[in-house]
């Protein structure tokens, strides 16, 4: 909300300068967004009259000006704007001037001397048409300062009010919070009756008296809908960013900024028959003002005539029955309309008005009777006309119910003791009914709070006032009680830090990708999707990781980022019940940076694997399996402890095309939750014996997996044997066609005694055999 | 017999240009090896007279010992001299840089999610998570935000679509709902902080449709406005390492806390003198916080009479741009690697 501090300050003049004034605003909850003045910084400008605008003997466009500036003789001035002309009331700049940007001198112009500068707004730094020199009303007064003369030493506020505060969204209402936080006495604008002099009453009818429990009508006759709005009211319409438009309008606008009151002005000539207010039936459509049809639900409150709606009740009117130029009589509405019937209307409608804004938050329904008064006054007197009696009816007005503050829970909830009658005194300049019984405090809040219902509510009223900076900030005591910390799960930071000692960067990607990755990655894919995207490549919520990890890949590629190694760790989506942590990560390009003690080598399927085995810290359970995203021949899917927990592999050959990749970079992707979960370390005897190693080298079929012999030999390995490995595998030259040759080395040891060779060996027979016979592997000769 | 001085001579001689060590080996045979010239000559005493085989053994001794110091020196300098050539031949270039793999490093927000988890856990707040898909009732009604409050519009927010897959969910878009989930299964006393993604529909310079914020609550029975202050303001000053961080509590409005606040803190770019990232206010807005509203333990059955208890969120990616000097909020989503390789140490 935006409005120029001098009208606040016609209501209430703390003795605070701006600054001080917007400080004490904002921290009492009415936070000061903006203060930008109303004109630029210039001096020495004066209101003055162009006598008579000669052609430059010399020059085609400027004209010599003889300018009456309010002193004994006229001055002469060179002028080129096209609008300069006998007659015409304009701004002045006397030498010596400083004008934004530029400062004004006694100068020849084209030889004739110019004693300062006819002003258009824009040399003044003001808005409005550019073109030609501003003009002034006819009645301005010559030599007066053009500042003052404005109004201009004004500074516009605009507050960033919170939706509980809507008594704040007048300048009554900031008036009144303004002298409960100074203390400043508040001078409210006196409203009385206007005298009635026509007789005509308008049939009225509450059919939703929840929606509507108060409405009030009055004719007008006989006004001049085209008086000319008076320039305090046009300045502080403007200032407070309303444009004006026409006096009925601009009237009933000032009484929404002034008193918080929407009103709305019917031409009564378009009204058919009484009027109704009611909740709008199917099919039931209204020209708004703004030339919107709008098409109206059955939850919507309309202003209907025997016609049919003619106002989106509190929101906005109806275009057929607006007030013009042409309107002569006219019918002022001013109602109270509930929040509740109001709320969340216009917004579905696209629309947002001053008039909706104020309704959802609270109208002060005790102040109807006094806007409509305060309009029809001010109408009378701009527009002209007579007044009829005001129409008024009433159903159930909301009740302001006395709510028990007990000093002891204020001072529990506050961690301070407030002063008692000091709490009282703040209260009631807030416009609360105050009743003090003994520790405690019964407050009744005025119909034009909507926001204190509980005790709390009056807390923070209380602590507001007293100043929140002026409670103290304590450490707080509690018992020293220390934290769980579970040694078997890792924690999400350690995990992360170990993916960084293994040289990967860790991204965070949006949680909403393009669908086109998620069915290109896995055609099957029918990820949850938005019903309000930002943009369609944002609509679907992620099935994998691998999608925004290769887009990062991407991103980094075309900024010649060669090598990327990253990782993200977060959930993705299958269901509000289903939303699991994922651990992905992506490597592309060199194993190595480049550098120049190790040979360049493009990273592959193991480099990957060995990062994986690192972070868990022992040998995975890979299996190869078929993943619809990964290349056929150089994927694996992991298991632990008896299910699958992920996958590793390279970009199939398909998606590298897809997504215009120059190589294919490796990817994995595991539930987090199984990767965390650790043994906790237990201790075994240390052997003080010679342990002996053999190496085997097997020959066995080229597709059978290194891991099934692995796991032969393992599950056959005698209680001696510690370790059982592969450190080679060969394949080509001396081989034959479809063989290769595993290189096992086996590390035995007994923690009691030096194994016998007779041991060693038999050990080693049980595993010769159990590799032939369940791998057909046999030992190279 | 030879003079067993004019052997000494020559094998020191012999030594002496001995220019490394097998010639000095053999050197060594020749005077002191099974047939060399002192031991021959010691081998000549046997055919001596006694009284001057005494005189000649104590020379020939003499001879020897001689012999084998300037062997021992000589070995020593050659040995020396070996050792330092060997060094000198296997020196490296150590200004060449290391071997290996290189550095990653945490995204900013994880750093600064995890600076923020470690202040808060060391004054004993636990970390508790929730889901990021979730119910209309624990994003706002379970919070006391109502249909149609106008306090919904402030946040812009994400539904799935009404189909087999979803029921109109909604993504969070705030920590808060964290809350009560934790409250509804957790007894008070209560001391929890909530990292986590948040979602707006919203998108400009200063938005993202996604962000993280850290929710922290505390359920005691003697917990106040001035605890609230004192945590906060300790928080900021530590998280900051600034000790004279000036810090600042407004009067505010959400719709879970009353009394609610906004808390402000100096301006850490220009130190409050007025510049652009403050909007030349010389405050920074960077938390909004309050006393748990009653209506919210309520939903969860928190008897309000014995139990206080305040609530705050605030916005990672805005203190870890405070912190470490980023000016453009969108660099954290688009992972270059030039932005996020600046955060690794």
């Amino acid at each position: 909300m935006q409005f120029p501090e001098s009208w606040l300050r016609s209501l209430v003049n703390p003795a605070l300068d701006t600054a001080q004034l917007a400080h004490a605003l904002t921290m009492a909850g009415l936070e000061v967004e903006a203060l930008s003045p109303a004109a630029p910084p210039f001096n020495n400008v004066v209101v003055a009259e162009i006598l008579s605008a000669e052609n430059h003997p010399d020059a085609d466009r400027l004209r010599v000006c003889q300018v009456d500036v309010g002193e004994s003789s006229p001055v002469t001035i060179v002028c080129g704007a096209p609008n300069a002309a006998a007659g015409l009331k304009v701004p002045c700049a006397r030498p010596g001037a400083k004008l934004p940007g530029f400062e004004i001198k006694v100068v020849k112009v084209r030889g004739v001397e110019s004693f300062g500068m006819l002003c258009s707004t824009r040399e003044l730094g003001l808005e409005g048409a550019a073109d030609g020199l501003m003009v002034l009303d006819a009645d301005a007064p010559v030599g007066e300062d053009f500042r003052n003369w404005l109004n201009l030493d004004d500074t516009l506020i605009t507050l960033k009010l919170t939706p509980n505060r809507a008594d704040c969204l007048s300048m009554q209402g900031l008036a009144r919070e303004v002298g409960a936080i100074t203390g400043a006495e508040v001078r409210l604008p006196q409203i009385g009756g206007v005298a009635e002099r026509i007789e005509d009453m308008v049939p009225m009818q509450l059919s939703a008296p929840e929606a509507c429990p108060r409405y009030l009508a009055r004719v007008v006759r006989g006004i001049d809908a085209q008086a000319s709005t008076p320039r305090w009211m046009a300045e502080r319409l403007e200032r407070s960013g309303i444009r004006p438009l026409l006096a009925p309008v601009d009237i009933t606008n000032y009484v929404l900024l002034e008193l918080g009151q929407p009103m709305h002005a019917f031409a009564l000539s378009r009204l058919n028959g009484g009027i109704e207010v009611r909740l709008a039936r199917a099919g039931e459509t209204l020209e708004l003002l703004d030339g919107q049809v709008a098409e109206l639900a059955p939850d919507m409150l309309v202003i209907a005539d025997a016609g049919g709606p003619v106002a989106l009740a509190g929101i906005m009117g109806g275009k057929p029955t607006s007030v013009e130029r042409v309107t002569v009589d006219v019918m002022l509405e001013a109602a109270f309309f509930a929040p509740a019937a109001i709320a969340g209307r216009a917004r579905r409608l696209g629309l947002s008005t001053d008039s909706s804004h104020r309704f959802e938050r609270g109208v002060d329904f005790g102040a109807t009777r006094q806007a409509m008064e305060r309009a029809t006054q001010l109408l009378l007197d701009i527009c002209g006309g007579q007044a009829g009696p005001i129409t008024e009816a009433v159903a159930e007005l909301p009740r302001r119910e006395p709510i028990t503050l007990r000093l002891a829970r204020l001072t529990r909830v506050a961690g301070i003791e407030l002063d008692a009658d000091q709490v009282a005194r703040d209260l009631a300049a807030l416009g609360m009914n105050v009743e003090r019984q003994d520790d405690r405090l019964v407050v009744t809040p005025p119909s034009f709070r909507f926001d204190l219902a509980i005790e709390e509510d009056l807390i923070e009223e209380a602590v507001r006032l007293f100043g929140y900076d002026n409670i103290p900030a304590q450490p707080p005591a509690a018992p020293s009680r220390m934290l769980p910390q579970d040694e078997t799960v890792l924690a999400d930071d350690t995990l992360r830090q170990m993916l960084v000692d293994l040289d990967y960067q860790e991204v965070i990607t949006y949680s909403f990708v393009d669908p086109a990755w998620e069915t290109a990655l896995d055609a099957g894919a029918r990820p949850l999707l938005l019903a309000n995207p930002l943009a369609s490549q944002l609509s679907a919520m992620r099935t994998t990781l691998w999608g925004g990890l290769i887009e990062t890949l991407r991103h980094n590629l075309n900024r010649q980022q060669e090598r990327v190694r990253i990782f993200e760790l977060g959930r993705v989506y299958a269901s509000l019940a289903e939303q699991p942590m994922k651990l992905g990560g992506l490597v592309y390009g060199d194993a190595l940076p480049e550098q120049w003690g190790a040979p360049s080598r493009r990273v592959d399927f193991f480099d990957l694997k060995g990062d994986l085995e690192r972070l868990f810290g022992h040998a995975l359970d890979a299996r190869s399996g078929a993943h619809p995203a990964l290349h056929p021949g150089q994927c694996a899917e992991l298991w632990a402890e008896g299910q699958s927990i992920g996958w590793v592999g390279t970009l199939h050959p398909r998606l590298v095309q897809a997504f215009d990749l120059p190589a294919a970079p490796v990817l994995f992707e595991l539930g987090s939750q199984v990767l965390v979960q650790r043994s906790l370390s237990r201790h075994a005897a240390l052997s003080r014996f010679p342990q002996v190693r053999r190496d085997l080298a097997f020959v066995l079929d080229v597709r059978m997996p290194a891991g099934e012999l692995l796991a032969a030999l393992r599950e056959a390995s005698a209680g001696c044997v510690r370790s059982i490995d592969v450190f080679d595998d060969y394949r080509g030259k001396g081989m034959p066609e479809n063989k290769k040759s595993l290189a096992i080395r086996v590390v035995m040891q007994d923690t009691e005694r030096t194994l016998t060779d007779q041991e060693v060996d038999e050990a080693v027979q049980k595993l010769v055999s159990a590799a032939r016979h369940q791998c057909d592997a046999s030992l190279r000769a | 017999m030879r003079n067993p001085n004019e052997i000494v001579a020559d094998a020191l001689a012999a030594i002496q240009a001995s220019p490394d060590l097998p010639t000095l080996e053999q050197v060594k045979a020749g005077y002191l090896g099974k047939s060399g010239q002192l031991t021959e000559l010691l081998k000549s005493l046997g055919a001596m007279p006694a009284d001057a085989r005494k005189t000649a053994g104590a020379r020939i001794n003499e001879a020897k010992q001689a012999v084998e110091a300037a062997l021992k020196s000589r070995r020593d300098t050659l040995q020396q001299a070996e050792l330092d050539r060997q060094l000198a031949a296997e020196t490296l270039d150590v200004t060449l840089p290391g071997r290996g793999l290189g550095h990653g490093g945490l995204h900013p927000v994880s750093r600064t999610l995890a600076r923020i988890q470690a202040l808060f856990r060391s004054i004993g707040f636990e970390v508790a998570t929730g889901p990021e898909i979730e119910t209309d009732f624990y994003n706002f009604t379970a919070l006391n935000i109502p249909e149609d409050h106008p306090a919904r519009a402030m946040h812009d927010t994400f539904y799935l679509r009404q189909d087999d897959l979803g029921g109109g969910e909604l993504l969070r878009t705030h920590t808060s709902p964290v809350q009560v989930r934790h409250m509804q299964t957790h007894q008070p006393p209560l001391r929890i902080i909530a990292p986590g993604r948040v979602y707006r529909c919203d998108s400009d310079v200063t938005h993202t449709p996604m962000f993280h914020q850290i929710e922290g609550l505390w359920v005691d029975e003697t917990v106040s406005f001035a605890d609230l202050k004192g945590v906060l303001a300790d928080f900021m000053r530590n998280f900051f390492e600034r000790d004279d961080l000036p810090v600042r509590f407004r009067p505010s409005f959400f719709p879970f806390t009353e009394p609610s606040a906004e808390m402000d803190i100096g301006c850490v770019m220009c130190g409050g003198e007025g510049c652009r990232v403050c909007s030349h206010t010389g405050w920074l807005e960077v938390l909004g916080c309050g006393m748990v509203h009653p209506n919210v333990f309520k939903h969860v059955d928190i008897d309000t009479e014995r139990f206080v208890g305040f609530a705050f969120g605030l916005g990672v990616e805005r203190l870890a741009m405070l912190r470490y000097g980023v000016d453009d909020l969108r660099l954290f989503f688009e992972n270059d690697l030039r932005f996020l390789k600046q955060f690794t140490h």
